[in-house]
């Protein structure tokens, strides 16, 4: 007995579920439920599975708009907070870039890297609290309420996302809580997504639409019509480290 | 009958004491704590989200309730969030007035501090209004009555300053 997990079989029983909202009316009429966005008292479903596709051919190495973005919007790094008592490799850190190079090419160039919102998230196994956890539309968090700081799912993150707060904190965000104690990481701006679905566009996106790169696409994985889902059947998008099998929901084209 | 004549003797001293004006014959027990005004009405008829009797009974629980509800579910309803109830009880900052939930003008610590109940939620949580011109995204009003009675100035009717003050009084 494996205790693997078999992705094939679930994404079997997803396509055997999800040719449900496909009915017959008439002969040759097919009505096919159209996705509406969800309205603020309504629960996310697996319906959706957010992700983004990030274009590291339109990501300046010297920009760091991204990460500014992400800072403004959660309230992270900011220069007159406690947090700037920690280390700095111990400072909060949802949000980085990355330069990489070919050592045999001399090709060089620069990514985001954030949570990358797997499907069978490593960080979520080994919580001992449940505190890791991933939404039924594919969103992995941490729930605050429940985290001891342990600080483990920090360790099984193969992409380093995770950042732990070691001070007291004043004057968070309204939508982001944060707090000493407890680790945290990117939330694919899920408090945007819950009002705006679709048409959401993670803080992120937004401020690297803003300097004029547009280099990230945000949308829904599930719907073959979204921009993301036309934009990665098209180009095809790269899994960092794919060999692990975590099925990422953010993806990148160009590395 | 020794010890009949010393609860006798005692029961003199309390009377002698009484009689005295040592030992108070009413007490109105310790004052009350002084709640703040809320900022912000729920509707016309109604103060707070749920009556001002089962709110200050059972709001630990709504917010609990909410609390999974949207950290796990994204459910992201304005009644029963945290958020909410901070935007409309605490004083924004830029009226001047910065109030910490550390304080005892803090809406939620007026009571807690009374009560001598801890509160942890503001280990994380942000105590007090956004400010209205930071770039997050504009906080949803409860509803179109809200924006119609912001600030309590705007309280015209007669109605509405009686409900607001059985929000705001606690006898």
């Amino acid at each position: 007995m494996s205790d693997q997990v078999n992705t094939s079989r679930r994404k079997f029983i997803g396509g055997a579920a999800g040719s449900v909202a496909v009915t017959t009316v008439a002969p040759g009429i097919l009505l096919q439920s159209v996705a509406h966005a969800r309205t603020p008292d309504q629960p996310a479903t697996s319906e959706n599975r957010w992700g983004m596709l990030i274009d590291t051919n339109k990501c300046s190495s010297g920009c760091d708009a991204c990460v500014k973005g992400c800072q403004d919007e959660h309230g992270w790094g900011g220069e007159d907070t406690n947090e700037k008592l920690s280390r700095e490799d111990q400072q909060a850190q949802w949000i980085r870039k990355v330069n990489i190079r070919d050592t045999k090419t001399g090709y060089a160039h620069s990514l985001p890297l954030m949570c990358q919102h797997c499907e069978n998230p490593p960080c979520v196994d080994v919580c001992p609290t449940k505190a890791s956890m991933k939404r039924a539309d594919g969103i992995v968090l941490v729930d605050r309420h429940a985290c001891i700081g342990c600080r483990y799912c920090m360790m099984a993150c193969p992409y380093k996302a995770r950042s732990f707060v070691h001070e007291s904190l004043l004057d968070q965000s309204a939508v982001q809580p944060r707090g000493k104690g407890c680790v945290e990481s990117c939330t694919l701006c899920a408090h945007r997504v819950d009002l705006q679905g679709a048409d959401a566009v993670p803080a992120c996106a937004e401020a690297c639409a803003a300097e004029g790169h547009d280099a990230f696409i945000f949308g829904d994985l599930n719907d073959p019509n979204s921009k993301l889902s036309q934009a990665l059947a098209k180009h095809g998008g790269t899994e960092i480290r794919a060999d692990l099998g975590l099925n990422l929901g953010v993806r990148y084209q160009g590395i | 009958m020794t010890q009949m004549l010393r609860s006798l003797s005692s029961l003199l001293l309390l009377a002698g004491l009484a009689l005295a004006g040592l030992v108070p014959v009413s007490y109105a027990g310790p004052p009350l704590p002084e709640i703040p005004e809320a900022n912000a009405r729920f509707s016309d008829t109604q103060g707070c989200v749920e009556p001002t009797e089962v709110m200050r009974k059972n709001h630990m629980e709504f917010i609990l309730h909410k609390r999974d509800l949207t950290m796990r579910e994204g459910v992201r309803s304005k009644q029963h969030s945290l958020q909410q109830c901070i935007e409309c009880h605490v004083p924004p900052q830029e009226s001047g007035q910065v109030v910490r939930h550390s304080d005892e003008q803090h809406f939620c610590n007026s009571c807690h501090s009374y009560a001598a109940v801890s509160i942890d939620c503001f280990s994380c949580h942000r105590d007090t209004p956004m400010p209205k011109d930071a770039s997050a995204p504009a906080f949803h009003p409860l509803g179109k009555a809200i924006d119609a009675h912001h600030g309590i100035s705007s309280v015209n009717s007669e109605v509405d300053s009686e409900a607001l003050e059985t929000l705001v009084e606690m006898n």
